[in-house]
């Protein structure tokens, strides 16, 4: 995550407040301790019993707002996926979503989100996998969630994530021809000045603003 | 003729490649051979009037016969993901409910629920709030289905269908611009609540809805059940098991027409549906028949709800408490628009200084949100819509991302397309009933 510094985040602006100097300390979600609580202690039970290589594949649980987030070593997903979705007592069928998240600031930075559902038990889960922009690649899961051809597909066109194993890993809502990877956080949103009544209104990223 | 200029004839590992110069019709159609050589590839879209908006679809055709079907999206991309992490939090629904532009209250409240969770506020949202919020996504059911049963029946022969359907639409948009300002587009739900209350004539509004609607489906039922043209184009046709859905992902009335009472508002439910009477419709054929027999039920399904929620709206806030969160204007509906209203603007010009420092922080700096991340997934009309948001504490959100119910349920278009015929192809792609705004985001 970034650490802001700075009352707007602007440097060099002639700023004689003094708030200049304000570096804004930001709390990080920890790793969560068993028991963890309701329904996780089964599900993560449920999981180190029908995957034998368990202890290797998560790296982290986290508990957050309600939530069960398992981060999940890259290459490992498509396995742990499958357990997921076969094991009796774990019948997460449904896999929602596939998504990126970039944090820039994070080694890892590239994070591959899945959103599973247990239809069965009314139970949902995240897992999470992170992987870093020189080897952006981890294993498609659409062998086991045929879901997630598209998902993926745009995970890669915004992100530049490879899913090694997809089927037809193209651009899906950029056009084919594109440069880049436009939702990483060092990509620029784009955008030009516009004069309105006489004031120069600088494109969105470019403004002033509180962060 | 002279056919210079143009592209010579010859023969490819595709096929032949005619050049067809206009007049010349007899002559190519003589040298060619109808029974071996059927093979061609149709583009459909994505300016086609049953393609609603502008969705692609490469069709490989043998004969009448579709042999391969592409789905190639990404025309109407707006980029609203990445703008969202440019503007303060409340200014998300402003994004978010131009997504799926059918379905706008769905697409706030998603994001708003995801905003409240992250910032640990569900128990403060105010009673009456979450009851407007279960009203106003009810009749964007209604609306919603009332576009898809307007415009499928109008890309299968039922012409007068549309024009009923669209008639019913308008009676709901005139009730949200009554309420929020807006027809559509409202970004009426905002974090902490709404931003203003449901006025009186509206209640009457809904009431006179409530009144004739339950004719009026009836009167659409007549209309298309028992026409041999719309039985003949939706029994049988594009037919999509529960295993073939739940592999794909889709969710919603597609689903629940393949047989699977799978509603998040009873399965796993938010905003208090838990504390609602209805029932979720279900159908076991998993055609297009049943979708429309489905949505048709969905629909008085959700007059109920309307109904019920009407019953419950007590007088009381219509946002949170906390002045750090809650957007400070009552707006009002005037001459240009929707706007802040005259008696708040003389509230904090002259009398309150605190209220102008709200307002002021809240309008330029916006509220913090302590960092992490949330999925918070509702029923929509189409399915599941899943609001994937991570804060990073800031003031913007560090990424919003849609699970948005058209996007994945365009996938099934191939499954539902291959081995049928043509004009199926429609029937099936309307079933889904994608909104390529929400697609592509």
């Amino acid at each position: 995550m970034t650490q802001p510094e700075g009352l707007f985040g602007v440097s060099g602006s002639g700023d004689t407040s003094g708030f200049g100097g304000l570096v804004r300390k930001r709390a990080v979600v920890l790793e969560a301790q068993r028991p963890l609580g309701g329904d996780f202690d089964e599900i993560v039970d449920a999981l180190e019993e029908a995957y034998p290589g368990f202890a290797d594949a998560i790296e982290r649980i986290v508990i957050d707002r309600g939530e069960l987030t398992l981060h999940i070593v890259p290459a490992k997903i498509a396995e742990v996926c499958r357990s997921l979705r076969d094991d009796a007592s774990l019948r997460f069928e449904l896999c929602n979503s596939v998504s990126g998240v970039d944090y820039l600031n994070e080694e890892r930075r590239l994070h591959v989100v899945y959103q599973l559902t247990s239809m069965t038990y009314r139970r949902r889960l995240r897992l999470e996998c992170a992987v870093t922009v020189a080897d952006p690649h981890l294993p498609s899961v659409t062998e086991i969630y045929p879901t997630a051809d598209w998902q993926e597909r745009e995970a890669y066109d915004m992100f530049g994530v490879i899913f090694d194993g997809h089927p037809n890993l193209t651009r899906i809502l950029m056009p084919d021809d594109w440069d880049g990877h436009p939702q990483r956080k060092d990509y620029p949103l784009g955008g030009v000045p516009i004069e309105y009544k006489g004031a120069e209104i600088p494109p969105p990223d470019a403004r002033r603003s509180y962060r | 003729m002279s056919n210079a200029g143009y592209a010579q004839e010859r023969e490819t590992t595709e096929g032949k490649v005619f050049t067809v110069t206009g007049g010349d019709w007899d002559s190519i159609v003589s040298g060619h051979d109808p029974l071996h050589d059927e093979r061609i590839v149709v583009n459909m879209g994505p300016q086609h009037p049953s393609t609603h908006g502008v969705l692609r679809l490469v069709l490989e055709m043998e004969g009448e016969t579709v042999t391969e079907a592409r789905t190639v999206i990404g025309y109407l991309h707006t980029g609203i993901e990445k703008n969202i992490e440019y503007r303060t939090w409340s200014q998300g629904p402003t994004f978010v409910t131009r997504m799926d532009y059918l379905a706008p209250i769905f697409n706030e409240t998603a994001y708003c629920l995801a905003v409240e969770k992250l910032l640990g506020i569900e128990d403060q949202i105010t009673e009456r709030a979450t009851t407007i919020r279960v009203l106003m996504m009810e009749l964007n059911r209604i609306s919603s289905h009332l576009v898809w049963l307007a415009t499928t029946g109008m890309e299968l022969g039922a012409l007068s269908m549309m024009i009923y359907g669209f008639r019913e639409r308008e009676f709901i948009l005139d009730i949200f611009e009554m309420i929020t300002g807006l027809r559509m587009n409202m970004a009426y739900v905002r974090p902490g609540g709404v931003s203003q209350d449901v006025p009186p004539e509206a209640v009457k509004k809904i009431r006179e809805f409530l009144g004739f609607m339950p004719k009026r489906i009836k009167e659409y039922e007549d209309l298309l059940s028992g026409q041999p043209i719309w039985t003949a184009r939706t029994k049988g046709v594009a037919v999509l098991d529960v295993t073939g859905c739940v592999a794909l992902g889709i969710t919603g009335p597609v689903l629940r027409s393949s047989g699977l009472a799978w509603d998040l508002r009873k399965t796993m439910p938010y905003c208090g549906y838990e504390t609602y009477e209805f029932d979720v419709p279900t159908q076991p054929d998993g055609d297009v028949w049943a979708r429309y027999l489905v949505r048709l039920a969905e629909m008085r399904e959700s007059l109920k709800l309307v109904e019920q929620a009407l019953d419950r709206l007590k007088p009381g806030p219509v946002m949170v408490e906390d002045r750090k969160i809650a957007w400070p204007a009552q707006l009002a509906v005037g001459g240009d628009g929707l706007g802040n209203s005259l008696e708040h603007v003389a509230h904090i010009m002259g009398q309150s200084m605190e209220s102008l420092i709200h307002h002021f922080k809240l309008v330029t700096e916006g509220f913090r949100v302590p960092p992490g991340q949330v999925y918070v997934p509702i029923e929509a009309p189409r399915g599941e819509l899943g609001a994937h948001v991570v804060s990073d504490g800031g003031t913007r959100p560090f990424r919003v991302h849609f699970r948005e119910p058209s996007f994945v349920n365009l996938q099934a278009i191939p499954a539902m397309a291959e081995g049928g015929l043509l004009a199926d192809v429609i029937a099936g792609g309307a079933s889904l009933d994608p909104v390529m705004g929400g697609c592509d985001r």
